[in-house]
């Protein structure tokens, strides 16, 4: 029998470090290709550490790579910092539901991600980007902590010199090389152009943040159905077997993590569910 | 399937030991250890409690002796949960390679008979299939659950925690077994009613050495009566789960965590609770095993967030989530209540707090 909480073992092909806690891993799955859905995440295992959630932060369109972007905070994804081409890691997954893709189909899409947030949509940006001509307006709005914190720059700047998408960029706390804007993504959402009526907005990065997105957006006239938002929970398993990704009546690992804001805003204002 | 109530006669009860092991199986059924009565591996009819029976009230579980029977008691500490789902299982064992790492699984359990499984746990073995045999298997509980053989147990007595039958699980064991014993001893001597419940019942039954009942059919039912008309606690199951998840603001949730020590008792002994955590275990030839443990959402960890804490940080929140899951959101995930009225909780809560009226105060208040 398939044992789902077996990992399979698959070799690091690439390492990128992206800022001093994180890295980019690319994972070589061309033996056996890969296939995943924007959004959704895996379990990975670091021989006799441990088992993490991690979200793919590739290109579905690339199957033969699997590629996850990680911060180093704790006794698992520190460790993870140090892996070099050749090192091996446990991949179990995909998990969980994806962005709304085809529901965003038509409409004006407007990304919002704050810190690590960033990676788990940048899938949703390749697929938006490689079929342009379904989207409307793209708006990209991406904040950090610092500049020094900012992940994928070299593709932001190459992001940001497309005439057909708009990048904002901006961090808490500026530094004396930082001649970007410095505040919350929600003050950059609120200058953004869009049709609130027919826009589409999906955001990840943490809760608070996540709170004054959507209610930066509900007031800007996007209706709830019309948001997105990814939700993270303490995983053991994402078979919804350990219980531990209980929020109400739902396993994250199952029914998110990315979620459509009419069916979670009333549990999203309950404290500690 | 036509089923005529046979005797087993109290000295047979070594041959039901004999003809389970004779087919490879492990017995594991009732035994009493450090003054409660627990599920083990037995090697024969004298590893069960003999003359011993249970006073359970909120917060207390005593043993005391009286009489020669072996199964009059309710339930002890212990489900039958720890078999099929047990408190510690290795997922895998991993060891290093030249580059990367091998994957090991672990072997197969031998097949089981369980001894002595009453309505309570019949019914909740059926509400962890549906946990684990869903639509992603957990393979080591699917390969545990298959081979087994199930000696069920007909209740003739109930403790003061019980409360099967507002949970529509008990007292009466009616199906998801494979034989079926009642107890009766009288002036003719001490023997069993023996029910069978399914195929692979009756082809073990046709090696036992049974007759003919005939005073005695009817003590399947007459135990259940007497069982039933000793319980008094009543689950106000209607519309239990709306009330239930009305009531996330109730300040009953504090009055609460001001008895509850938060120390998981309750979610050890709930033969339903399923959670786990995994562990990490370096050997010390250099293998590295995961192994997969029993977890609590009573332990602040359990819903630990880096950067962030554990989302349910204060007792109240995590009462909330133990309870609100049994009684409401597990409807919601498993298309059943996640509670069956064994009253495990109730009697082994050193605070004393008692399920029952935890959701009838949060039921008033919906
Ligand atoms: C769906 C999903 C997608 C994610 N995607 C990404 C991603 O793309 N990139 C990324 O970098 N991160 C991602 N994360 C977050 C990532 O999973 C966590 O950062 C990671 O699990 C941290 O693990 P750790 O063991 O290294 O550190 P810690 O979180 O510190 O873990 C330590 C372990 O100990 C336990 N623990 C309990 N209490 C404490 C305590 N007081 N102190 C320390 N540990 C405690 C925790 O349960 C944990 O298992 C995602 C999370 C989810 C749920
Ligand atoms: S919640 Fe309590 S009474 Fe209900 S099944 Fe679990 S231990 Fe038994
Ligand atoms: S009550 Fe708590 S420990 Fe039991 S299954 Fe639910 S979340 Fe898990
Ligand atoms: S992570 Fe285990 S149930 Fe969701």
């Amino acid at each position: 029998m398939n044992d789902p909480w077996v990992p399979t073992p698959m070799t690091v092909r690439e390492v990128v470090r992206e800022t001093a806690d994180t890295v980019t891993l690319t994972l070589d799955t061309s033996a056996s290709p890969f296939a995943f859905a924007p959004g959704q995440f895996n379990m990975v295992y670091l021989f006799g550490q441990g088992e993490v959630p991690i979200s793919i932060s590739g290109h579905a369109d690339r199957p033969d790579e699997l590629v996850h972007t990680i911060r180093g905070v704790g006794p698992v994804t520190r460790p993870m910092l140090d892996l070099v081409p050749g090192d091996v890691l446990g991949i179990r997954g995909p998990f969980g539901t994806a962005w709304p893709v085809e529901e965003a189909r038509g409409t004006d899409v407007i990304v919002v991600a704050g810190g690590i947030g960033l990676a788990p949509l940048r899938p949703m940006i390749y697929h938006l980007l490689a079929n342009r001509r379904d989207y409307a307006r793209i708006v990209l709005i991406y904040g950090a902590r610092q500049p020094d914190q900012m992940l994928f720059v070299d593709e932001l700047h190459h992001w940001r010199g497309r005439f057909d998408l708009t990048v904002e960029v901006t961090v808490d706390q500026g530094t004396e090389d930082w001649f970007g804007p410095v505040g919350v993504v929600t003050r950059s959402l609120a200058r953004a152009r869009f049709d609130a009526d027919d826009a589409t907005v999906v955001t990840c990065g943490p809760e608070v943040m996540m709170r004054f997105v959507v209610h930066e957006a509900v007031r800007m006239g996007v209706p709830q159905d019309r948001i997105w938002a990814s939700m993270e929970r303490n995983m053991k398993c994402a078979i919804g077997l350990c219980g531990h990704c209980q929020w109400g009546p739902d396993f994250v690992c199952k029914q998110g993590p990315v979620y459509r804001w009419d069916h979670i805003a009333h549990r999203f204002a309950e404290k500690e569910l | 399937m036509h089923n005529p109530r046979t005797i087993l006669s109290h000295s047979d009860l070594g041959t039901l030991f004999a003809t389970l092991h004779a087919e490879g199986r492990h017995t594991i059924g009732p035994t009493v250890r450090d003054g409660a009565i627990v599920y083990d591996r037995l090697i024969g009819p004298d590893d069960l409690p003999t003359g011993v029976v249970d006073e359970q009230a909120p917060g207390r579980y005593r043993l005391r002796h009286e009489g020669t029977r072996r199964f009059s008691w309710s339930v002890g500490p212990q489900s039958f949960k720890r078999w099929l789902h047990p408190p510690e299982l290795r997922l895998f064992r991993a060891t290093r390679t030249e580059r990367g790492f091998a994957v090991e699984k672990p072997e197969a359990p031998p097949p089981l008979a369980l001894i002595g499984a009453r309505a309570c746990e019949l019914a909740a073995m059926a509400i962890q299939d549906r946990v684990f045999l869903g639509d992603v298997v957990d393979p080591h509980y699917a390969s545990r659950r298959r081979d087994l053989f199930i000696v069920a147990v007909q209740c003739d007595r109930a403790a003061s925690t019980c409360f099967c039958p507002s949970m529509g699980s008990g007292p009466r064991v009616s199906r998801g077994y494979d034989l079926s014993l009642t107890e009766v001893v009288d002036e003719a001597g001490h023997r069993f009613v023996v029910e069978i419940g399914s195929e692979a019942g009756r082809a073990l039954a046709a090696k036992l050495p049974l007759h003919a009942a005939t005073t005695d059919a009817d003590a399947p039912e007459r135990a259940s009566a007497e069982a039933e008309a000793q319980i008094a606690r009543r689950m106000p199951t209607d519309g239990l789960r709306e009330k239930l998840l009305g009531a996330v603001a109730s300040s009953n949730w504090d009055d609460v965590a001001s008895r509850c020590i938060g120390c998981a008792n309750c979610t050890l002994v709930c033969p339903t609770c399923f959670c786990t955590t995994v562990d990490d275990v370096t050997t010390l030839d250099g293998t590295h095993e995961r192994v997969r443990r029993w977890d609590s959402c009573f332990h602040p960890d359990f819903s630990y967030l880096h950067g962030a804490g554990p989302v349910r940080s204060s007792v109240g929140a995590r009462y909330r989530q133990w309870l609100t899951h049994k009684l409401a959101t597990w409807h919601d995930q498993f298309g059943t209540s996640g509670c069956v009225g064994c009253g495990r909780c109730v009697a082994w809560c050193p605070a004393g707090i008692d399920i029952v009226a935890e959701a009838e105060r949060l039921a008033e208040d919906a």
